[in-house]
């Protein structure tokens, strides 16, 4: 007994150390991946033929002008010193002005983020929340007509253009039907009622206790936001029927059944428990794609997303702002990454 | 009155070319006794056993004209009503125990959850009997490895836990399909000693689905020499040398033998004629 406790205190600070460890090699490998990141994006926006002094001052600039503005903005030194100085700027979360908004990056970047954040977990949350019972059922009732819906379903999903079902579903639900708000995060008249805090109108009406303005803002979302979680459902829904097919015709699943379970137990407790891991990076990267911005759902739905704002800086060669908002996108990619990872250990004692 | 009865099973798959045979009418009965159940890879004896415990998923199909636990006819129940047989009546050790233990939940976990089925037990009951169990299957420490996950065990461990698992719920009948198989030749004899006592003392029933001849004709009374779906052979286990059937001769013929050594082994020569032979009644 006294044996045991000794190795028990002798095991604790070491258990200390690793997870210092561990959480150092966390940051450490976030940090690689980001370098690595800012300088392809660097080296991108340098290679590109647009000139950032004219694109500052316009083409009628005089040489002295031109040339004042290229010191000032540090073109004059040799490209290794630039990296770094941009490096720094970036860590201070300064990415320089945008040509077509005139505003710091950083500042617009906080504006549109949080419109496509909030698009994009809301259409995950419905991919999740049909798409994975969907899939389990399909691949438990396999090879019958539930299983060959499921499959149309998702083969609609997958092939159908997002503008074209965007559309459709504009003209139906709001055109004809009126059961939906129309283009936009809130109808004209609820524009700026509600102070900023996170930058997502749901969550700020919410926090505001304005509700007229949230149930708007409901209104408003739930289209684009049924698209893009048509869309993710799709691809989990899938992944999901997979996932389970193969556990599911694992040994243990018999051991279950041996035991007497009710089948409901062996593939929720049993089976579904043995692919959350696999799930998780779906579900993950299905995520990370939405967060990305999805271009043709924010233009047809007018939504002040990422998406639409990185294209459009990019159509009018706006380096600063593509630079930026390719920078917090993948920043965005390697959280997501490095928290799925961390769940692994959470639901697989064979990961820990 | 025995434990068991089976008459006339057929296992059945149909497939693109036909329908295949896994088992074509066999009976036997099972009373308190080991009974062994030997044949080759694709004999049928594995699908006999789950069978039984109708665990056969479509589109594999059971026929029988009874298949009776304490006379009550198990292919007239509900799937409800099945339930109560699996694991409290009926229960089954699996051959490998990396595959038959679910890797994300712990031991203790899954033992309780067995024990939990069936016996309406408070949560602390449960625990204290599982490590009892766990105890009987000769773990040394107990409390450790019911906090283990089963990747954390070794294979003789794993299937110790998975016999403690299945007979907690203190069933009539056990089959074991082929449980030592996976495991090193050192820690078989041990595995089945515990199951032994086990079985012994609880006055069970035991199926004991082997290829491996020698450890079936010591461990068991009474033994079924299956070819092709059918049984070609029944008789005492001790009496296994005296076997007439040329199958079950050949089987015996083709193993190394350390009092009559021979140069060369004869090679099982097959007769079509065993195929289409009437299966033999392995009833009590």
């Amino acid at each position: 007994m006294t044996a045991q406790s000794d190795i028990d205190k002798g095991r604790q600070p070491s258990a200390l150390v690793e997870s210092l460890v561990r959480a150092a090699k966390i940051l450490g490998s976030i940090a690689v991946t980001m370098l690595g990141l800012l300088f392809v994006t660097f080296v991108i926006g340098r290679v590109m033929p647009i000139d950032p002094v004219i694109s500052v001052l316009g083409e009628r600039a005089s040489r002295e002008a031109y040339e004042a503005t290229r010191i000032a903005m540090g073109l004059d030194k040799p490209l290794i010193v630039q990296f770094f100085v941009y490096i720094g700027d970036v860590i201070q979360g300064d990415f320089g002005q945008s040509r077509l908004t005139a505003r710091p990056v950083a500042d617009d970047i906080a504006r549109v983020f949080p419109a496509t954040l909030e698009l994009a977990t809301l259409g995950t949350l419905l991919g999740v929340v049909v798409g994975v019972p969907l899939g389990v059922l399909a691949a438990v009732k396999r090879g019958t007509w539930i299983d060959q819906v499921a499959r149309v379903v998702a083969l609609i999903g997958y092939s159908m253009p997002i503008f074209w079902l965007g559309l459709v579903g504009l003209l139906v639900f709001y055109g004809i039907l009126g059961w939906v708000g129309g283009p936009g995060r809130v109808g004209i008249f609820y524009v700026d009622l509600v102070p900023s805090v996170t930058g997502m109108i749901l969550v700020d009406s919410a926090l505001d206790g304005q509700w007229d303005v949230f149930w708007n803002a409901v209104s408003h979302i739930i289209l684009p936001a049924s698209l893009l979680g048509y869309y993710s459902l799709a691809y989990i829904s899938r992944m999901t029927r997979s996932f389970m097919l193969e556990q599911l015709s694992a040994e243990y699943i018999t051991t279950a059944r041996v035991k007497g379970m009710s089948e409901w137990t062996v593939v929720w407790r049993h089976a579904f428990g043995n692919i959350k891991v696999p799930l998780i990076t779906v579900i993950a990267l299905s995520y990370a794609g939405l967060l990305e911005g999805s271009v043709l759902t924010e233009i047809i739905f007018a939504w002040p997303g990422i998406g639409s704002y990185i294209t459009t800086a990019l159509l009018s060669a706006d380096m600063n702002a593509v630079l930026g908002g390719t920078v917090v996108v993948g920043l965005v990619f390697v959280c997501l990454n490095i928290f799925s990872d961390l769940l692994y250990k959470f639901f697989d004692p064979r990961a820990r | 009155m025995n434990l068991l009865d089976v008459e006339n099973l057929w296992v059945r798959f149909p497939s693109r070319t036909g329908v295949f045979d896994a088992v074509r009418g066999v009976s036997f009965s099972l009373g308190k006794e080991r009974l062994g159940i030997v044949g080759e890879s694709g004999s049928g004896k594995s699908m006999t056993g789950r069978a039984i415990l109708r665990l056969i998923r479509k589109p594999g199909i059971v026929t029988a004209d009874r298949i009776a636990i304490d006379g009550q006819d198990i292919m007239a129940m509900s799937e409800r009503q099945m339930r109560t047989v699996r694991g409290q009546r009926i229960s089954m050790v699996m051959q490998d125990p990396k595959f038959s233990l679910n890797p994300v939940m712990t031991v203790g976990e899954q033992i309780m959850e067995s024990y939990a089925l069936h016996a309406n037990a408070t949560k602390a009951e449960t625990r204290r009997k599982a490590l009892e169990m766990l105890e009987a299957v000769s773990i040394r420490d107990p409390e450790r490895v019911f906090r283990a996950y089963p990747h954390e065990m070794s294979g003789g461990m794993g299937q110790r836990i998975m016999i403690a698992m299945m007979l907690i719920p203190d069933p009539e009948i056990l089959i074991a399909d082929e449980p030592t198989s996976a495991l090193d030749v050192s820690v078989q004899t041990q595995v089945l000693s515990i199951l032994d006592r086990l079985v012994e003392a609880r006055g069970m029933g035991l199926i004991f689905i082997s290829h491996d001849l020698n450890l079936v004709s010591s461990f068991c009374d009474r033994v079924l020499i299956m070819y092709a779906g059918r049984i070609v052979e029944v008789c005492r286990a001790d009496r296994l040398s005296e076997a007439q059937h040329p199958y079950t001769r050949g089987l015996l013929n083709s193993l190394p033998r350390l009092d009559q050594p021979d140069r060369r082994l004869e090679v099982l020569k097959r007769d079509p004629v065993w195929r289409n032979a009437d299966s033999v009644s392995g009833m009590l």
